[in-house]
């Protein structure tokens, strides 16, 4: 009876290459890629290849449980490090606003034209009901988010609330309380409801669209409109269109679930997600300008005409920026 | 790297490659070969997300002291400024605490780290970091929405009646108790990124049973009739009760075994110790099972008669 089996022999001879690529992996989870010199780093993806191999092998001759164990666990350690995300966050930060996302908008203009459409719907219903019956104001407009404005409110406070003057603290306060209470959860929930089915997300935006068009219906009915617009432009392009992105991607999420068309229903939304993700973390960023612009610039700037080319200004270099970017190194 | 220390004989019929209530993920990797790893439990992922939502609710109250020490330290800070501040931390931590840290530790988080868990890819590609910022934006709905529902409903349905306010609550419990209802532990976010948290894999190569130790005496002739009464099943839960050297019960459970195989082949050759006796069992045994596996025959357990 030989001593030697031939799995034992397999083993002694690779045995090396797994110590040593344990090794790396230790120092690897403990302090990171970074912390391999570039030696090391050159032998990893290599002693990884070589250890799947040696882990199938030792699947199809082996019978030494504590060794196919210890291989499976050194090849997904070793896949884990090999496979894992490897982007420094700054380099995935400008790649991201670079071509990343003004391509996922692209990529979703019907969905961002859908769900531009259901907010300007949702306006234009606010603003024509709310003309018809100024009393539906309230049905529209929560009673916090209103501030104390409403039909019942005089022409002079409704002017006021366009061009308050703020020291800086209530600017920032401005600042935090637009994105944390308001647009920037409202768009979130946009994209994270997708998941059930759409509707809800479709919803949500008619129904923002029906707060604007009533905050709209009732400056009109005094006479300012302009002045409400000139207010509301200069960050609002840029909020809105972060609202619509989020609904965007709430929108294709939704259809990827209810209509999956040729793919397996699960991968397309792992597909579809992972792109509306990208959509949803733009617009985040969107939320942020917006938020600048409503918490700093409005207070400091009142004349209308400078406001309204804030507004265009701010069209043209967002919807360029969105619709061009990236697209040469395609 | 912790060298665990030698887990002691399971019983003859216990399982071997994961606990009762484990479920194993197959990934196949770019190059085509299938690893095995651990889906992570309910349980360690809820104790994950507990300890991260702790260390967010910590590094909002660093602020909130760093702010208080600045006012204490003379500067002017009103409270409305102090709130806000407070409210914009809050937004960041809450929005980008999990996504910058699985961005920054692939996948890990903390929590994660602590309790060994990993998010990966589930179809065995990298991890993109659009699938990371998919599958934790959706806390949202998970884990937020819910909460605010919960405890103040009047912020989501304001004027809702109670019936219509207890639906609601209940289908966005539903998206986020989804761990619970499907094998792979996957929720919303996992879904909609085509993620699945494992658990990180360790092992330790121990020595190899047949090379290490051959028979101290002369090798010991055991027949191939002898030999074919077990299977792998048997060889390596006879593996496990070697490898429980120097642990409790040690020595009773090879006696038993020793004794077991001794009637089940009749054993009458030269009387010999039991544990040299069993490695010389094992290292025959396994030659056996072994060449006959190069010619495509597998015995999987005594019960199996077809290889």
């Amino acid at each position: 009876m030989s001593v030697t089996l031939k799995s034992a022999a397999f083993r002694a001879e690779r045995e090396a290459g797994w110590r040593e690529l344990e090794g790396l992996l230790d120092t690897v989870e403990r302090r990171g890629l970074a912390s391999l010199d570039p030696r090391a780093l050159a032998r990893l993806p290599a002693l990884y290849r070589a250890a799947l191999s040696s882990l199938s092998v030792a699947r199809a001759i082996s019978l030494d449980r504590n060794v196919l164990d210890y291989l499976e666990s050194l090849c997904g350690r070793a896949y884990l490090a090999v496979y894992g995300t490897r982007r420094h966050l700054r380099g995935a930060l400008a790649d991201f606003f670079v071509r990343r996302f003004p391509r996922a908008v692209r990529a979703h203009r019907w969905h961002l034209l859908v769900s531009w459409a259901l907010l300007l719907a949702g306006a234009a219903a606010g603003f024509a009901l709310t003309r018809a019956d100024p009393e539906r104001f309230y049905a529209f407009v929560d009673a916090a988010y209103a501030q104390g404005r409403g039909p019942t409110s005089s022409t002079k406070a409704l002017r006021d609330a366009l061009y308050a003057r703020e020291g800086a603290a209530q600017m920032l306060q401005t600042f935090a309380m637009f994105l944390f209470s308001n647009n920037a959860r409202v768009g979130l929930l946009c994209f994270a409801i997708g998941f059930a089915g759409a509707v809800p997300a479709a919803l949500l935006l008619f129904s923002n669209g029906l707060v604007l068009g009533a905050f709209g219906a009732l400056y009109q009915s005094r006479g300012l409109s302009l002045d409400f617009w000139g207010w509301l432009l200069p960050h609002g392009i840029t909020e809105l269109t972060a609202v619509a992105l989020c609904g965007a991607a709430g929108l294709a999420v939704g259809q990827a679930l209810v209509f999956p068309g040729g793919e397996e229903r699960l991968a397309g939304l792992a597909r579809r997600g992972r792109e509306a993700g990208v959509l949803a973390l733009g617009a985040v960023a969107l939320f942020f300008c917006a938020a600048l612009v409503e918490g700093i610039f409005r207070q400091l700037v009142h004349a209308v005409p400078v406001r309204y080319a804030v507004a265009l200004g701010s069209l043209g270099v967002l919807y360029a920026y969105l619709f061009t970017s990236g697209r040469a190194d395609r | 790297m912790t060298a665990a220390p030698p887990r002691p004989p399971p019983g003859p019929r216990a399982p071997r490659r994961a606990a009762a209530g484990e479920r194993v993920k197959e990934v196949v990797t770019p190059e085509g070969v299938p690893i095995r790893f651990t889906v992570a439990l309910a349980g360690d992922r809820a104790a994950a997300f507990l300890l991260d939502q702790a260390l967010m609710v910590l590094a909002l109250a660093a602020v909130g002291l760093g702010v208080l020490g600045l006012a204490l330290s003379g500067v002017h800070v009103a409270g409305d400024l102090a709130l806000a501040i407070l409210v914009l931390a809050w937004f960041l931590v809450r929005t980008f605490y999990f996504a910058f840290f699985e961005l920054a530790w692939q996948g890990q988080t903390p929590g994660k780290r602590r309790l060994r868990l990993r998010a990966v890819d589930a179809r065995g590609g990298p991890l993109s970091a659009e699938a990371i910022i998919a599958r934790n934006l959706t806390r949202e709905l998970e884990i937020y929405l819910p909460v605010i529902a919960l405890f103040s409903p009047e912020a989501i349905f304001p004027g809702a009646p109670g019936w219509a306010r207890l639906g609601a609550l209940l289908w966005m419990l539903l998206f986020g108790l989804l761990p619970l209802f499907n094998r792979d532990r996957l929720r919303v976010g996992d879904l909609v990124a085509g993620t699945i948290v494992i658990r990180t894999p360790e092992a330790v190569l121990l020595e190899d049973l047949s090379a290490a130790r051959p028979a101290a005496a002369a090798p010991v002739p055991f027949t191939d009739a002898e030999l074919d009464v077990y299977g792998v099943y048997e060889l390596q839960v006879l593996e496990q009760v070697l490898r429980g050297r120097g642990t409790t019960g040690h020595a009773e459970a090879v006696q038993t075994v020793a004794g077991t195989i001794r009637r089940k082949i009749a054993w009458d050759g030269p009387p010999i110790a039991d544990e040299p006796f069993l490695e010389a069992f094992y290292a025959a045994l396994r030659g056996r099972l072994e060449r006959r596996l190069l010619l495509g025959k597998r015995r999987e357990s005594k019960h199996d008669r077809a290889a």
